[in-house]
């Protein structure tokens, strides 16, 4: 499978790393010609103001859009879901995203980096907890009624899908544990 | 039975070097005010760095510089919704203790400040804060991990507007690593000790032939060129300083830096922001400096 890790900014290479490391071929997705040959694609994570702000300035927004809308998968962690979400709470004015996502997401809130937290999370897709990395990480809010909530913490949802979009509001390349890639690989072949 | 409170950290290597993880590819900006954040942030930065001065004003300023006024720091914090950085001097662990308590993201135990203390750098280790620490060498970028830094930025040498220190230090740094890939484990008993540096990591770099943490560039960068050539060279983000709100039109520069960043594999790209950018800040000779700001540290 050939995945596309979209490389403007953020933790790109510790995608590409996991993603290579279960026999992917992949790839960093820096302009539209980048995208022709992704099977799927990685939305990372990293600063979602600065990625809005490239997708934008590198004509890559419609694109990327256009090509998730066509069907190819999509994993979306922490900045990548901001990106994907319908509705941004504390984003910049004007700040772009795909909306290819039914969910209202809050950025930063569970405040500053002191507040970045490593905790066990609740996932559906396995028995055993996953070992959560959150960092200046958003909460999802609200959900639309096509998404499958995969993953909760304190009552927020934290781990979605809605088809073949996957989200999380943490960082599972992060964590050393492939189970979401796995996964997510997995459904993505179907 | 476990409570919720047992099974959730905060302070973890693994979130410190995470935020730094996040930062990679992106632009940092040195900011004196709220104005100066905003336009830092609309131009697309990953982080600002909140200071009073930037380094070109103190060193023109000389005498001793110290952490900003937390006013100041708290004001850009409530400007901005992206990462806030502030410096504490080298050893002075009030100020960095200070600087955690308003919540800044990252500490950047800085020689651009006046050291405080000329044995010891601040215990980082202590901190729920990461810390961000300068080097010039790969012996002084072991010694600052080994006190529990999470991220170490070249240090080149701030406020000249001149690329060549940043290039020295980072071609040292990683030319290193590359000679420590191919040594044999008794060598590297000889190369922890020629570089001051403890074993452990010393092996550990040999083994993933990188440090344990990104590494980013700083110290010198003044155009979009300057930050695709220490990114071709091995730096994973840029720290820019007086670079652009010491040129003729920083929002523009902010802009195209953080463009050749991202871009900057491609030359057509590069060339394309780096039009009618304006003036970029003066530049100094290394040699002709009273004082070197790499130098302090140890």
């Amino acid at each position: 499978m050939k995945v596309g890790v979209l490389a403007l900014q953020g933790a790109f290479r510790e995608q590409r790393e996991v993603f290579a490391a279960l026999g992917c071929e992949a790839f960093e997705v820096r302009s539209a010609r980048d995208l022709a040959a992704t099977d799927a694609l990685v939305l990372p994570g990293g600063e979602s103001t600065a990625i809005a702000h490239l997708l934008r300035t590198g004509d890559l927004l419609d694109p990327l859009k256009e090509r998730i809308e066509a069907g190819v998968p999509v994993l979306a962690t922490c900045a990548g879901l901001i990106i994907s979400a319908r509705e941004v709470v504390g984003g910049l004015k004007g700040q772009v995203g795909l909306d290819i996502l039914d969910v209202t997401v809050k950025r930063n809130a569970y405040g500053n980096q002191q507040q970045s937290f490593e905790a066990p999370i609740d996932i559906s897709i396995s028995p055993d907890p996953f070992p959560g990395v959150f960092i200046r990480a958003p909460v999802i809010e609200r959900v639309g009624d096509d998404i499958e909530v995969l993953g909760a913490h304190d009552g927020s949802p934290v781990l979605v899908r809605a088809g073949k979009v996957w989200a999380s509001t943490f960082h599972p390349e992060l964590s050393g544990d492939l189970r979401i890639h796995q996964a997510f690989i997995q459904s993505a072949s179907e | 039975m476990s409570s919720e409170s047992d099974r959730h950290h905060t302070g973890t290597v693994r979130v410190k070097r995470g935020l730094a993880e996040m930062l990679r590819g992106g632009v940092i900006m040195d900011v004196v005010d709220a104005d100066q954040a905003r336009i830092a942030q609309d131009a697309g930065a990953v982080a600002v760095m909140a200071l009073e001065r930037v380094p070109s004003d103190i060193r023109r300023d000389g005498g001793v510089a110290r952490m900003s006024d937390p006013s100041m720091i708290e004001n850009i914090q409530a400007t901005v919704t992206i990462p806030v950085m502030a410096k504490c001097r080298i050893g002075h662990f009030a100020e960095a203790q200070i600087l955690e308590s308003l919540g800044v993201d990252y500490i950047d135990e800085s020689e651009v400040l006046t050291p405080a203390d000329e044995a010891h750098h601040v215990d980082k280790w202590a901190f729920t804060t990461p810390f961000v620490c300068g080097a010039t060498n790969l012996g002084e970028a072991l010694r600052r991990i080994s006190e529990g830094a999470c991220m170490i930025r070249s240090k080149g040498e701030a406020g000249t507007g001149n690329i060549v220190e940043a290039v020295r230090h980072l071609r040292s740094i990683l030319g290193t690593i590359r000679s420590l890939t191919v040594a044999d484990e008794s060598e590297l008993f000889v190369w922890a000790k020629e570089l001051r540096a403890p074993l452990e990591l010393v092996q550990e770099v040999a083994r993933l032939g990188e440090l344990p943490v990104p590494m980013f560039c700083a110290g010198g960068i003044a155009t979009p060129a300057d930050a695709s050539l220490v990114l071709q060279l091995g730096a994973q983000a840029v720290f820019v300083g007086s670079g652009i709100f010491k040129s003729s039109d920083p929002a523009s520069r902010a802009k195209a830096i953080v463009e050749a960043t991202t871009h900057y594999r491609e030359p057509a790209i590069v060339a394309k922001v780096s039009r009618g950018l304006g003036e970029a800040m003066p530049g100094e000779e290394i040699a002709g400096l009273e004082t070197r700001l790499s130098e302090r540290g140890w």
